[in-house]
C-alpha cells in the first residue's frame, strides 16, 4: 500500500515494521511526531520521558533487557542525552537500539543549529541519514539490523525538511522480534575503568568494520550521469541537488558516519570536478580532505549557516535561477506571538511593568521576550532559567534577588528545572521562581508530561504535584496564583521578592488551545468610550489593533479572556456586541 | 532543472493551512502524481507567518518550492501574499483571502501595514483572484473553514474533477465537520467560477 506520510510518521512506521517494542522520547520540534505516531501502535510500548537523558537511558535498559528499542529527541536534546550516548557506545546493545536526533537547520523552532553529525563521530557510533519519508521507513529498519549485527547503538539523523515533509511510502507488515534472553554480563555492561578499558578497543574495531561496510553498503550509492562534475552529498541536500541536476553524477551517502574512503576516491576518479554539498559544518568535506581526496568546492561555495535549497545551490554554483518579482515595498515581519487568551500574556505584562530581570527558559513563554512585552532577559537552554538566576543573583547580591525572577513552564521544570531549584535551596539562595503551569507541553503542540495526569497513550497516570515537589526540595514559600488575575499576581510577586528565602509561585491556568478549555465570546470596543490611550495595546494581543485613533477587536481571534478589560480605565471594552 | 509543479499555502499560524495541504495532497496522490509537501510545525504555528510547500509531478525530489517556482499561491491573508509573491512563477496565479491580520510590529506601531496590497500585486503583473473567504466561511457556518473555501477556489482552476476534490475532502475532514466543509468548498468553488 502506498501512502503520503510525514518523515516522522514514516520513521514510526519503520519502527513498527522492524519489530521495535519500546519507545521513550521527550517532545522537541522537529522530532515530536515520531513518538506520537508510535503511540497509536498497540504492539509498541511508548512513553514520554521527563527529559532526553531519561529517554535514552530507558531505551538502553530496554535494549539490555532484550528488546528492539528506540528513543527520539531534537538536536539540542542529544546534548542532554550525550552522557549515556558516549558510554552505550562502549557497552553496545542486546536488542537493537536506535537513537533518533532531529536537526533544525535554519532554526525554525530552535535556539541553535548545531550539527549532530559531530556526536556520531565523537561517540564513535554509526549514523544513518534519510532524505525523504520512504528512506525514513527503510533506514529505521536497517538501523535495527545494523545495531544488532555490529553490537552498537545507531544514530538516526533527520532535519526539519525531512521530518516535516510528506512524501510517498510503501508499507509492509511488522516482523516480530522476540525478547533476547537476558544474561548477566558485567564485562559488557558495567562500565568501570577495568571493563571500559577492554571495551574501547572493541569500539575502535567496530568502527573499522563499519567503515568496511560503508564501502559497499547499498545506502551509499553512486548514480553516474554527466561526468563533468560529481557531487558528494547526503540527506535532504541530495533532494535539492537532484531537483537542480536530474542528470548529474552523484554519490549519495545514506550512512554519514563512519564514511567510506575507497568508494569516494573511486567516485572522484570518474568525474572531472568534485563538489561536496552539505548543510552546516564541513563533515563530509573534512573527511575527503583528510583522506587526500581532491575537493573542488564545498563550504567555500555553500557556507556554514542555515538551510540550502535548489536556488541556493544554483546561485552558489553561479547558475541561473527562475525569474521572480518582489512586492516592491517593505513587508512587516510576522514573528510568532502568544495566542489570544494565553495565560502567559498577563504574567509577562506584570513582570515587565515591575521592571524585573527575567531569567527565561524554553517554551511558548520564550515569546514573552518579543515586543511589546519585552519582559524576558535571557534564554539559553532547558532549565537554565532557574540555575542561571541563581548564578546571576549570587554574584550580584541580595538586592538583585529582590528584582529578578526565573520563569519556566511545567514540562520544562520537570525536564531540568528541579535540579536548579535544588541548587538554590541547597546553597542558601533566595531567588524567586515562577512556574508557568499551563497543564501541557505547549510549544511542541500539546504533549502530556508528568504533571498532567495522562500518558503518551492517553491513559490516566499519577500526576506529579508541583507544590509538593517544591516543598520536598526545601522551598517553604510555595503559592499558586491565577495569571489572569493581574492584581493578585502582582501582589504575590511583590511579596515573594521581598522574602529573604527562596520562593516558588505557580501561575496556574491551562493553555487556551486545549480542547477542554472553554473560551468566552469575543469582546468589543465601545468607540464612544475609547479615548485612544493605547493602554490595551501594551499587552500585545494579536486580536487588538488600532486605527483612526481607536482600538478595535477582531472578533474571529478574540477569546474573551478579559485581560484587556483590566487595562482599560474608561470601561470601553465590552462583553457583548451592541451593548 | 527537474520538471514539477508547485503550490504554496501561506498564512498566519492557526489559520488551518495544514488541513488545506492535506486535502491537496490527497487529491494529487489520487491522480497518480509523485507528491512531496513540506510543512513547518512548532514555534511559527503560534501566530507567525507559516508556509506549506506542495510539489507534484512525474518525479519530485526537493519538497521545497523556491522563488519563481510556484504555479499557485494560496494566501490566507493579504500581507502574507505580499511576503511570498516572489515565489510565484511568471504566469502563475495568486489566490488571496483579502483580509488583514496585523502582525505584532504593526500592532505595536513600529511598522505600517502596506495599503492596497491586492491592487499593487495586480499592478505588479501577477494573476490575482481575491476573495472574502472569511465571509464565505462564516456563511458555511464557521470562520475556521477559510482553509476549505480557499481549496474550493483552487479546485475550480485545476483540471481535476469536482468528485476527486470531494473525495479528498471526505478523507481528510472529521465526519462531524464534513457537511460544513462541503458547503465552504462549494462556496469557494462557485466564487472562483464566477470570477474567471
Amino acid at each position: 500500500m502506498k501512502t503520503l506520510l510525514l518523515g516522522n510518521e514514516a520513521a514510526a512506521r519503520g519502527l513498527y515494521e522492524a519489530g521495535c517494542r519500546f519507545v521513550s522520547a521527550y517532545p522537541g520540534t522537529p522530532s515530536t511526531e515520531i513518538a506520537e505516531t508510535v503511540a497509536k501502535y498497540d504492539e509498541i510500548y511508548a512513553e514520554w520521558a521527563p527529559n532526553e537523558k531519561v529517554a535514552a537511558e530507558a531505551a538502553i535498559g530496554a535494549s539490555i533487557g532484550g528488546a528492539r528499542s528506540f528513543c527520539a529527541m531534537k538536536h539540542v536534546g542529544l546534548n542532554v542525552a550525550a552522557d549515556p550516548l558516549f558510554t552505550v557506545s562502549y557497552t553496545g546493545v542486546s536488542g537493537g537500539l536506535v537513537i533518533a536526533v532531529a536537526d533544525d537547520q535554519g532554526m525554525h523552532s530552535s535556539q541553535n543549529e548545531q550539527d549532530s553529525r559531530h556526536y556520531a563521530i565523537a561517540a564513535k557510533v554509526p549514523m544513518l541519514e534519510p532524505s525523504d519519508s520512504a528512506e525514513c521507513l527503510e533506514y529505521a529498519k536497517l538501523a535495527f539490523d545494523l545495531s544488532e549485527e555490529y553490537d552498537t547503538p545507531v544514530l538516526f539523523r533527520t532535519c526539519t525538511r525531512v521530518a516535516h515533509s510528506q512524501s510517498i511510502v510503501e508499507l509492509s507488515n511488522r516482523v516480530e522480534h522476540e525478547l533476547r534472553p537476558y544474561e548477566k554480563n558485567p564485562a559488557k555492561y558495567v562500565m568501570m575503568p577495568g571493563n571500559a578499558m577492554k571495551r574501547h578497543p572493541v569500539v575502535e574495531e567496530r568502527t573499522r568494520k563499519l567503515t568496511e561496510y560503508a564501502e559497499t553498503a547499498g545506502i551509499n550509492r553512486i548514480e553516474m550521469g554527466d561526468t563533468s562534475v560529481g557531487y558528494v552529498t547526503a540527506g535532504i541536500c541530495y533532494q535539492y541537488l537532484r531537483e537542480c541536476f536530474p542528470n548529474a553524477s552523484v554519490l549519495k551517502l545514506g550512512m554519514v558516519n563512519p564514511l567510506p574512503v575507497k568508494l569516494i576516491a573511486d567516485f572522484a576518479s570518474k568525474v572531472d570536478k568534485l563538489i561536496v554539498v552539505e548543510e552546516l559544518d564541513p563533515v563530509i568535506e573534512t573527511h575527503l580532505r583528510s583522506n587526500g581526496i581532491r575537493v573542488d568546492g564545498g563550504k567555500d561555495l555553500f557556507g556554514l549557516v542555515g538551510e540550502l535549497s535548489q536556488n541556493k545551490i544554483l546561485k552558489a554554483l553561479g547558475m541561473k535561477t527562475a525569474p521572480f518579482r518582489d512586492f516592491g515595498e517593505t513587508v512587516p515581519p510576522r514573528p510568532p506571538t502568544l495566542c489570544p487568551g494565553c495565560p502567559h500574556r498577563g504574567l509577562f505584562y506584570t513582570l515587565g511593568k515591575m521592571g524585573l530581570m527575567v531569567s527565561g527558559d524554553i517554551g511558548c513563554y520564550t515569546l514573552g521576550s518579543l515586543p511589546p512585552l519585552t519582559a524576558v532577559d535571557t534564554t539559553i537552554c532547558m532549565g537554565a532559567s532557574i540555575s542561571g538566576l541563581h548564578g546571576f543573583n549570587t554574584v550580584r547580591g541580595a538586592e538583585s534577588a529582590k528584582k529578578s525572577v526565573a520563569v519556566i513552564g511545567d514540562s520544562t521544570f520537570m525536564h531540568s528545572g528541579i535540579t536548579g531549584l535544588v541548587d538554590i535551596v541547597y546553597n542558601k539562595g533566595i531567588s524567586t521562581v515562577l512556574i508557568l503551569d499551563n497543564s501541557i507541553t505547549g510549544m511542541t503542540g500539546h504533549q502530556q508530561n508528568p504533571t498532567t495526569g495522562k500518558t503518551l497513550k492517553g491513559e490516566p497516570a499519577p500526576a506529579v504535584s508541583l507544590e509538593k515537589l517544591c516543598e520536598a526540595v526545601g522551598v517553604k514559600r510555595v503559592r499558586v496564583v491565577d495569571p489572569y488575575a493581574l492584581e493578585e499576581l502582582k501582589a504575590a510577586v511583590t511579596e515573594e521578592l521581598a522574602a529573604a528565602e527562596p520562593s516558588v509561585i505557580i501561575a496556574r491556568r491551562p493553555c487556551i488551545l486545549l480542547p477542554e478549555v472553554k473560551t468566552s465570546p469575543a469582546l468589543h470596543i465601545d468607540p464612544e468610550a475609547c479615548k485612544g490611550c493605547r493602554q490595551c495595546m501594551t499587552i500585545g494581543c494579536p486580536s487588538i489593533s488600532f486605527a483612526e485613533k481607536k482600538a478595535s477587536i477582531d472578533s474571529t481571534l478574540c477569546v474573551g479572556c478579559e485581560l484587556c478589560t483590566q487595562m482599560c480605565k474608561f470601561g470601553a471594552i465590552l462583553k457583548k456586541e451592541g451593548k | 532543472m527537474n520538471e514539477t509543479k508547485g503550490i504554496m499555502i501561506v498564512g498566519v499560524g492557526g489559520q488551518g493551512t495544514l488541513l488545506a495541504s492535506r486535502i491537496l495532497g490527497s487529491v494529487l496522490i489520487g491522480q497518480g502524481y509523485d507528491v512531496k509537501m513540506s510543512e513547518v510545525h512548532g514555534m511559527s504555528q503560534r501566530g507567525g507567518s507559516v508556509v506549506t510547500y506542495v510539489k507534484f509531478g512525474e518525479k519530485v525530489y526537493s519538497p521545497l518550492v523556491d522563488q519563481g517556482e510556484a504555479d499557485y499561491i494560496l494566501a490566507f491573508e493579504r500581507l502574507e501574499a505580499a511576503r511570498w509573491i516572489s515565489y510565484l512563477r511568471q504566469g502563475g496565479t495568486l489566490i488571496v483571502n483579502d483580509r488583514r491580520i496585523s502582525p505584532m510590529p504593526v500592532i505595536t506601531g513600529a511598522m505600517a501595514y502596506p495599503d492596497d496590497i491586492v491592487a499593487k500585486l495586480r499592478a505588479g503583473g501577477s494573476k490575482v483572484i481575491a476573495s472574502d473567504a472569511l465571509s464565505m466561511a462564516m456563511e458555511a457556518g464557521n470562520a475556521k473553514s477559510v482553509n476549505v473555501v480557499m481549496i474550493g477556489i483552487l479546485s475550480a482552476l485545476t483540471e481535476f474533477s469536482e468528485d476527486v476534490w470531494q473525495a479528498a475532502l471526505s478523507d481528510c475532514v472529521k465526519p462531524k465537520f464534513l457537511e460544513l466543509n462541503k458547503k465552504a468548498f462549494s462556496l469557494g468553488r462557485e466564487y472562483a467560477k464566477k470570477s474567471l
